[in-house]
């Protein structure tokens, strides 16, 4: 994001929250060090691809993960975020099985893909109410974590940026006046 | 002739020094152009000017790390993943907030000349008459038509697209075709033309981001990665523009990693004769001699120069007889601004990604108006559609949401100020002698801030943005405004002011350092006031008059 962007952007995003703008903005101090290792285990991947999946699943497009945001969480978690944020999101990990246990008697894994979308509506709400009432210095909520790095990691993906998404590396023209039907899919942005 | 001596020495390659180092061998000058960092070959070094945004790890963000290594840059938009090898290693180059001030410096061949915003405007004379009128600082030596001409031809060298609109306060240039507006900036200055008549402008930016091929370059391709460096040359830079013209002439040579420790004063010719280097990589220290030195390293780094150079004659530098070297930092207040919903437009969208906004001039302390400050400011701003990161209140997750955030959002607006800062003799910098950087050299201490006049007029800057922007139809508008914070714009001017008398000024009218004749100092080191517009395409003006004056005075034998 170039500095006129920033300055158009400020503006823009008053109106509401903006879902993964925060993450490039951030200036936390980091603390000390959390070992984010099992974040790449295999079946911790492979978990965090299918709660990206049930938050943006495949349609006639492909779900997040065919862009393996699993594996683009870790790293993020790893590099991107602070000490504490990282063990809010580790934790978070438990308790979204924990609270899967605890409506379906059965791990997330093992739930079905309605069970899910359940299960993560729910989460979805519980953080939206979360973030709405929290102060600044409270800690941010897992489930939003888990979704902005979705979002994020899906619709900057090869796949999200070229298959949800339009891609057009060298647009060799501007046309501010382009028609638009409802169903175009939005541009990439880079 | 030894190796080391040439007819001109040039400290710095961004923006100024790149013009510098062409109009000199351009008019036959054997010039050697020093840089202080490393070199950055056009297109070639551009590594990541190509990539998508799935091949950064971190898909252009921040880490922790960054964040730790740069706790100036983190402040604010500039800390990211996608082009951070052009910004100054805080490290190792570091220097003192007296007060906060935000340093966002550029080491390397083409200095900012490759980051920068490109948005190019003329002065006014209410802008070089303004001091004088105010009673504040000193008065610029020159006036609107000394400039006039030199304007023209940096923009039609530079290649600056824009629009003639007929601003009185913002004088029309040689502009190449402008870009376009969107369908709802149009809309939007449609409706602000009929609330606001002739009072106030709004008008796309004028950028030297070139529209038509020009000099080998090829046209902007809308791909708005400028600050990556551009493969096509689309944008003015040392690299794709000034710098190949002066190698065209074969006087040319660079030397990067080139450190100038000091300018060497004769004493008895009242002259300089050369400049000191320390090699960066080497730490050895050599002197290069020239007949005429321009000094382009920077607003902060140009006073560092002068500041270490002939202190056995002035114990404050080179330029400090007159109290004012360092002195006078300005720069643009700015992360003041409003912005809204725009209704409709459902069934238009935009094509390509287009690297400019709209601009609205001042229209402040104007024709007569007293407000309870002085000056004025301008916006920058654009429309667009939002993307997948808006929020989608009533939906949740899943596959709706999905296919509703792969399609553009609805419209909006937005805005900021660029506020003109007042030349206050007590915002500084000075050399802080208890520190030294990674090359044992003494670092900068910075002691500036925002006062009274511009916390006023950022009352406006919030207040006005709103009601405009409600005035053209725009919706559900909401100001945001920030502590102003200097350098944030950075625009560091002011500290090797010009003016009329040696005592109250660093440099001439023609920006000769009253002291030293053959040093010519003309990037925003010289700048008198500040002004609210984008200041570069002046700082080139400025060059390439002093480079034709500075090359006439060598002929007559006066340097």
């Amino acid at each position: 994001m170039n500095r006129r962007d920033a300055i158009s952007r400020v503006g823009l995003i008053l109106g509401g929250t903006v879902i993964g703008a925060e993450l490039f903005m951030s200036g936390c101090k980091s603390g000390s060090t959390v070992n984010t290792d099992d974040l790449f285990a295999k079946e911790t991947t492979a978990f965090l691809n299918e709660v990206g999946e049930t938050i943006l699943p495949e349609t006639s497009t492909p779900g997040a993960k065919a862009a393996n945001v699993g594996g683009f969480m870790a790293i993020m978690v790893r590099d991107c975020y602070t000490a504490d944020d990282q063990k809010v999101f580790k934790k978070g990990l438990s308790q979204l099985d924990e609270a899967s246990n605890k409506k379906f008697k059965k791990s997330f894994m093992e739930a079905d893909a309605k069970q899910r979308t359940e299960l993560l509506t729910d989460l979805d709400k519980e953080a939206k109410e979360y973030s709405t009432k929290k102060k600044p210095e409270d800690p941010n909520h897992y489930f939003s974590m888990i979704k902005q790095l979705t979002l994020l990691g899906y619709f900057t993906s090869e796949v999200g940026a070229t298959k949800a998404l339009r891609y057009l590396p060298v647009p060799g023209k501007y046309i501010g006046d382009y028609p638009y039907k409802k169903g175009d899919r939005a541009w990439a942005l880079s | 002739m030894s190796t080391n001596t040439y007819d001109a020495i040039v400290i710095g390659s961004g923006i100024s020094g790149g013009w510098a180092a062409k109009e000199l061998t351009e008019k036959g000058l054997k010039t050697i152009m020093l840089e202080r960092g490393k070199n950055i070959e056009h297109i070639k070094d551009y590594v990541n000017a190509n990539k998508p945004s799935w091949e950064f790890e971190h898909r252009g963000g921040r880490t922790q790390k960054m964040i730790e290594d740069y706790p100036v840059l983190k402040r604010d938009y500039p800390l990211n993943e996608v082009n951070l090898d052009y910004w100054t290693n805080e490290k190792e180059s570091p220097y003192t907030e007296i007060k906060r001030f935000d340093w966002f410096r550029g080491y390397h061949v083409g200095g900012r000349s490759l980051m920068w915003g490109r948005q190019s405007y003329r002065w006014h004379d209410t802008d070089f008459e303004a001091n004088l009128k105010d009673g504040i600082g000193t008065d610029w030596p020159i006036r609107y038509k000394d400039l006039h001409d030199w304007y023209g031809y940096a923009e039609r060298f530079a290649g600056i697209s824009g629009n003639k609109d007929g601003v009185p306060i913002l004088p029309d240039g040689d502009f190449m075709p402008p870009m376009d507006m969107n369908i709802v900036e149009k809309d939007i200055q449609k409706r602000y033309k009929e609330f606001y008549k002739d009072a106030r402008h709004f008008i796309i930016g004028r950028t030297a981001n070139i529209t038509v091929p020009h000099n080998n370059r090829t046209n902007c391709q809308y791909r708005n990665k400028c600050w990556l460096g551009c493969p096509f040359g689309a944008y003015f830079s040392t690299q794709s523009a000034t710098l190949p013209a002066a190698m065209a002439t074969g006087n040319l040579t660079v030397r990067p990693w080139s450190i100038v420790t000091r300018i060497l004063y004769d004493k008895d010719t009242k002259k300089a004769k050369g400049v000191e280097i320390m090699d960066a990589e080497t730490n050895k220290t050599y002197e290069y001699y020239a007949k005429v030195v321009f000094v382009n390293a920077s607003a902060l780094n140009s006073a560092w120069v002068l500041m270490n150079s002939a202190t056995d004659v002035w114990e404050g530098g080179l330029g400090s007889s007159s109290g004012q070297l360092g002195h006078n930092l300005m720069d643009h207040h700015l992360g003041v601004g409003a912005g809204g919903r725009v209704e409709g437009f459902e069934d238009k969208y935009t094509f390509g990604r287009r690297a400019n906004g709209i601009y609205i001039p001042r229209y402040r302390n104007l024709n007569g108006e007293k407000r309870d400050y002085i000056r004025g400011f301008g916006y920058q701003g654009g429309g667009s559609r939002s993307g997948w990161s808006r929020d989608i209140a009533e939906m949740n997750i899943g596959g709706d949401f999905k296919d509703a955030l792969s399609e553009p959002g609805s419209w909006g607006f937005g805005m900021g100020g660029f506020g003109e800062t007042l030349p206050y003799h007590e915002n500084r910098a000075y050399l802080d002698k208890t520190k030294k950087d990674k090359w044992g050299l003494p670092i900068l201490a910075i002691d500036a801030e925002c006062k009274d006049n511009e916390r006023k007029m950022r009352i406006d800057m919030m207040n006005d943005a709103k009601e405009m922007l409600e005035n053209a139809g725009v919706k559900d508008v909401k100001t945001y405004t920030s502590e102003p914070v200097l350098g944030r714009g950075i625009h560091e001017m002011g500290t090797a002011r010009m003016g009329r008398d040696p005592k109250s000024s660093v440099l001439n009218g023609n920006n000769q350092v009253w002291d030293a004749k053959n040093v010519f100092v003309t990037d925003g080191a010289a700048m008198t006031s500040a002004a609210c517009q984008n200041p570069s395409l002046t700082y080139m003006a400025l060059t390439a008059r002093a480079a034709d004056f500075a090359v006439k005075e060598l002929k007559k034998g006066n340097i």
